[in-house]
């Protein structure tokens, strides 16, 4: 075994021209960004305030960052494919052989599940719970830091092996075996396995904090039946993912083991079983569903009562339904595979039970709608969002009660029908609440507001686009054609592809128009800046801080009375108030450590995936090192000073009472 | 606009796929096919008295609520109605209660493993996923055909389904369910044509780099005698299919053209769902190869 293991020369692709562009723009880019924060003079500002933060709420921009360049990533697949799948039929073999098409199926999948909706949601949750809690942080921030870092680490490494190497063929389900070292002998399935692996570490702590902060540290008087509604909805997501999390983490260890230790738990030699394999991945995989959507529904409803000026209709039923779905997410997992074998009895249960989760989630659709009942709706860029999912959702669980009744499951199971259902619901629900959540929280989270007209026209884009997208697919999946399939030769089915093509193309204008939108308000950012805090007039804790909030977030813990914390201290005359004195506010300090352990055990995870064992050992050694040494490291929190406090507290009072009163003269 | 533009292109889609489908599964020739797709329609049917509503509700709302409008009523604080949360939990159980008693039975009825009552005697067809292409194998008739599945029309089939190496889906759409092909398992299906004709079969579970060229014809024949003859003419040929012949086969290979075995191994199909068993008992050598019918084999609880 040489010094580097199985890396040679050979696993850079220089034959690959599609490969070799993307790697110079990157790079390219990558310079580009280094000399602007070279010339502007940033890197200690990158490294102070942003990388080593412990605070939530820079930590959920990262996150957010990072999602959309997921984002960005996972859509170049879904376009490449689409363009694949439009130019090879009628038996032409399109320009993507199946070796490289199949590794662009799999990173879709798992980059806009695990790298983009996961953080998305992450980050928003992030910015906005503490701040829903009034709480002045999590209950561990450092742990929140290195949570980012090794999602990142996780995200580095998929990228790494678009340039190094290849990734998994085997789709994002990685089913052995398949993915074992009979059929998938390359580095492909180890960069799946550790991506996954390291990222998935960190948002099991990201869960177990939240659940912490959420159970210890609200504010004095906030009962849990008075938990905002998208704190309640994380809560329950947290919930699922400490439950199912750790599902992954043993089901990849499995399958680590059979590759690297010749173990049988998944091969078709030695009494392995790959159903084993298959169970346990969707005992994960079906709570992972609705611990994307759940906030997203949180979203939805924070963002449904703010812009009708209303309380939210049936707040206990939301909580109910929440946790139902949650539980009832739990034993559905076999509506994956009805078509396994199992006995008619086994696949009626899952199959009705799956249906069940209809009634809590039809119920939060009713409760929406009666939260719009006499109310004034202002048709802002989230209330549009929110109505584009009310609509496109309908359709999307429709299609998944008819998936969940195994005599239709036998013929469109693995279609093209379930891979518009999938995309219904995941880009219906969970893109669309957090685009949502995106352009209602901006403003909490930068401190101006997003350019509305850019926002529409995202949104239409997006909305349009989904639809000649995805609608064909479910034609497709009824004239009979499967999923994964590199090229067709059925004259029938050209049409529908050549659609879903244009749909695709109508979606990437909805993303260029988002990064428009992103550039134009920062170019106008005086003009759209949130001075009081509270731009939409909402009604919960976040918007009584300033935008963006102070590190320390409350200069003095509010005290609740109702869900609607933030509208009943404005009722009572509460909101604003300027005190004449502070006490002094403990903090934590910053700290490198979590990104110098990512560091670590992202250089442990290339050398695992390489078969370098010296440096997989350095790298474990190195990053336990940095831990250890941070475990014994006192120096990590501090005390801002009243005086500070009293400074900030009334700059900020006195600039949104001042627009208060100049809205009061000009009304 | 909204309203137009959404419920346009939703229902259109959905009428243009349930009218407009030919040789897909909306365009059923054998009974199992008939019955899924009688039973999606009724599914979408009773789940459409939800969802239009839902979404006309949703635009209703949406605009008579809009801000800026003279309203009668605001109510800003009007968070629960008993009567209105009642019934938002009613409707939905209602209608998945009814979904779920179709679902019982129709579940029951439509079981792959359940022979096909009163068509008369099933033709037995072992049916084996290689990488990448199809074996089947006639145990009564002693022949084997790569990628070509020939059956009389009106003939119940059951096929018996397994793998060589990794997972597939045994699928023709237009008569009906799909089961994986899992190594060292046996899974059932059966299935039947109403009328002669020549269906697209195919893998529908992703199994690698020959996936997309696994497909082969399923070809129904007026007759009886018709498929006789096609036995014939595969028993005429000169390939036989012995163990060595099966382990060249298995060879991976793609876009395989059809070919004819017109002898086959006895008990090949048995030997290949038991060979990781005799491989489990080399590597063990404590203990003794396990007898052979002690395999994996899925069994439908109740039904055998």
């Amino acid at each position: 075994m040489s010094l580097f293991g199985k890396l040679t020369l050979d696993a850079i692709p220089f034959h690959e021209p599609i490969l070799m562009v993307t790697m110079a723009v990157v790079v390219i880019a990558a310079a580009l960004i280094a000399t602007l924060v070279t010339k502007y003079n940033k890197w200690g500002v990158l490294w102070h305030d942003w990388i080593t933060s412990i605070d939530h709420k820079r930590l959920g921009v990262m996150y957010i960052i990072l999602a959309l360049i997921m984002l960005f990533r996972g859509f170049s697949d879904a376009i490449m494919m689409r363009a694949q799948l439009a130019l090879a039929t009628s038996g032409a073999p399109g320009y993507l052989p199946p070796e490289h098409y199949d590794q662009i199926f799999t990173a879709h999948g798992v980059i806009m599940i695990i790298f983009m909706a996961m953080p998305f949601m992450i980050g928003l949750m992030n910015i906005i719970l503490p701040l829903q809690i009034g709480a002045r942080d999590v209950a561990f921030p450092f742990l929140n830091n290195l949570s980012f870092w090794l999602t990142a680490g996780g995200a580095i490494l998929i990228n790494i092996s678009l340039f190094c190497g290849e990734f998994a063929r085997t789709g994002w389900v990685a089913y052995p075996p398949l993915s074992e070292m009979s059929f998938s002998p390359g580095v492909g399935v180890d960069y799946y396995i550790w991506a996954l692996q390291i990222s998935g570490i960190g948002t099991l702590l990201t869960a177990v904090n939240f659940l912490v902060t959420v159970f210890k540290m609200r504010a004095p008087g906030m009962r849990l039946m008075q938990m905002p509604i998208f704190t309640w909805t994380c809560t329950w997501a947290n919930i699922l993912i400490a439950a199912s999390f750790p599902i992954l983490t043993a089901v990849l260890t499995m399958l680590t083991l059979d590759r690297y230790l010749d173990f049988h738990f998944f091969t078709n030699e030695a009494g392995g079983n790959a159903m084993m394999y298959i169970n346990l991945f969707w005992a994960w995989g079906h709570p992972e569903v609705y611990i994307l959507i759940l906030p997203a529904f949180g979203i939805f409803s924070e963002v449904i009562s703010t812009f009708t000026g209303k309380r939210l209709f049936g707040y206990k039923s939301m909580v109910y339904a929440s946790g139902a779905i949650s539980i009832l997410g739990f034993i559905v997992w076999l509506h994956h595979f009805f078509t396994m074998g199992s006995s008619a009895n086994v696949n009626a249960f899952f199959g009705v039970m799956t249906m069940v989760i209809a009634v809590p989630t039809g119920v939060k659709l009713f409760n929406w709608l009666f939260t719009i009942y006499r109310g004034r709706l202002r048709f802002t860029v989230p209330v549009l969002w929110t109505l584009g999912f009310m609509v496109t959702f309908t359709v999307g669980g429709m299609t998944g009660v008819l998936l969940a009744i195994p005599g239709a499951d036998y013929v469109l199971h693995n279609s093209l029908f379930l891979i518009a259902h999938f995309h219904n619901t995941i880009i219906g629900g969970a893109v669309f609440g957090y685009l949502a959540g995106f352009a209602f929280w901006f403003p909490k989270a930068m401190g101006f507001k997003l350019h509305e007209g850019w926002g529409r026209a995202s949104f239409w884009c997006w909305l349009v686009g989904f639809f000649v997208a995805f609608m064909p697919l479910y034609v497709l999946g009824f004239l009979g054609m499967t999923r994964r399939l590199n090229h067709s030769n059925n004259p029938d089915w050209n049409i529908w592809l050549y659609i879903a093509f244009v749909g695709a193309v109508i979606i990437m204008f909805g993303i260029v128009f988002q990064v428009v939108q992103l550039f134009v308000s920062f170019k106008n950012r005086e003009a759209l800046k949130d001075t009081t805090g509270d731009p939409w007039n909402g009604h919960t804790l976040e918007w009584s801080t300033s935008s963006p909030p102070q590190y320390y977030n409350f200069a003095t813990i509010p005290h609740v009375h109702d869900i609607d914390t933030w509208t009943d201290m404005k009722e009572k005359g509460q909101a604003y108030q300027q005190k004449s004195s502070y006490a002094p506010i403990h903090m934590p300090k910053n700290t490198s450590a979590g990104v110098m352990m990512s560091a670590c055990f992202t250089t442990f995870c290339f050398a695992m995936i390489w078969h370098i064992w010296w440096l997989a050992i350095v790298g474990v050694i190195a990053g336990a090192a940095v831990f250890f040494k941070r475990c014994y490291t006192s120096d990590i929190d501090y005390y801002v000073q009243p005086e500070e406090i009293l400074e900030i507290e009334s700059a900020h009072n006195a600039s949104a009472t001042t627009f208060n009163q100049g809205k009061e003269f000009s009304a | 606009m909204l309203n137009r533009n959404l419920c346009n292109s939703a229902l259109g889609t959905l009428l243009l796929a349930l009218t407009g489908c030919k040789g897909g599964v909306l365009d059923p020739k054998g009974q199992i096919g008939i019955d899924e797709k009688n039973l999606i329609i009724i599914a979408t049917v009773l789940m459409l008295i939800v969802v239009i509503p839902v979404i006309v509700m949703t635009l209703y709302f949406a605009w008579k609520y809009r801000d800026g409008q003279d309203h009668e009523v605001y109510a800003p604080k009007w968070a629960h109605s008993t009567k209105i949360e009642a019934a938002v939990w009613a409707i939905p159980i209602v209608i998945v209660i009814i979904l779920g008693v179709i679902t019982w039975q129709s579940t029951q009825e439509l079981d792959p493993y359940k022979p096909l009552e009163g068509k008369g005697e099933h033709l037995t067809v072992e049916v084996v996923s290689l990488n990448w292409k199809w074996l089947f194998i006639y145990p009564e008739q002693g022949i084997a055909s790569v990628n070509e599945l020939v059956f009389p029309a009106n003939v119940p089939v059951e096929y018996k389904i397994t793998s060589q190496s990794t997972m597939n889906s045994f699928f023709i759409p237009q008569l009906g369910s799909q089961i994986y092909s899992m190594a060292g398992m046996e899974t059932k299906l059966h299935l039947i044509a109403n009328e002669p004709g020549t269906f697209k079969g195919f893998s529908a579970n992703y199994s690698g780099a020959g996936f997309t060229g696994m497909k082969f014809n399923a070809i129904a024949t007026p007759t009886q005698a018709d498929f006789d003859t096609w036995v014939n003419k595969v028993k005429s040929q000169k390939n036989t299919l012995y163990k060595a012949d099966y382990d060249a086969l298995a060879q991976p290979s793609e876009n395989n053209p059809v070919s004819y075995f017109s002898d086959v191994e006895e008990g090949l199909f048995h030997t290949i769902v038991m060979k990781y068993m005799q491989a489990h008992g080399d590597m063990n050598k404590k203990h003794k190869a396990l007898p052979e019918h002690s395999g994996h084999t899925m069994h439908s609880e109740g039904e055998e």
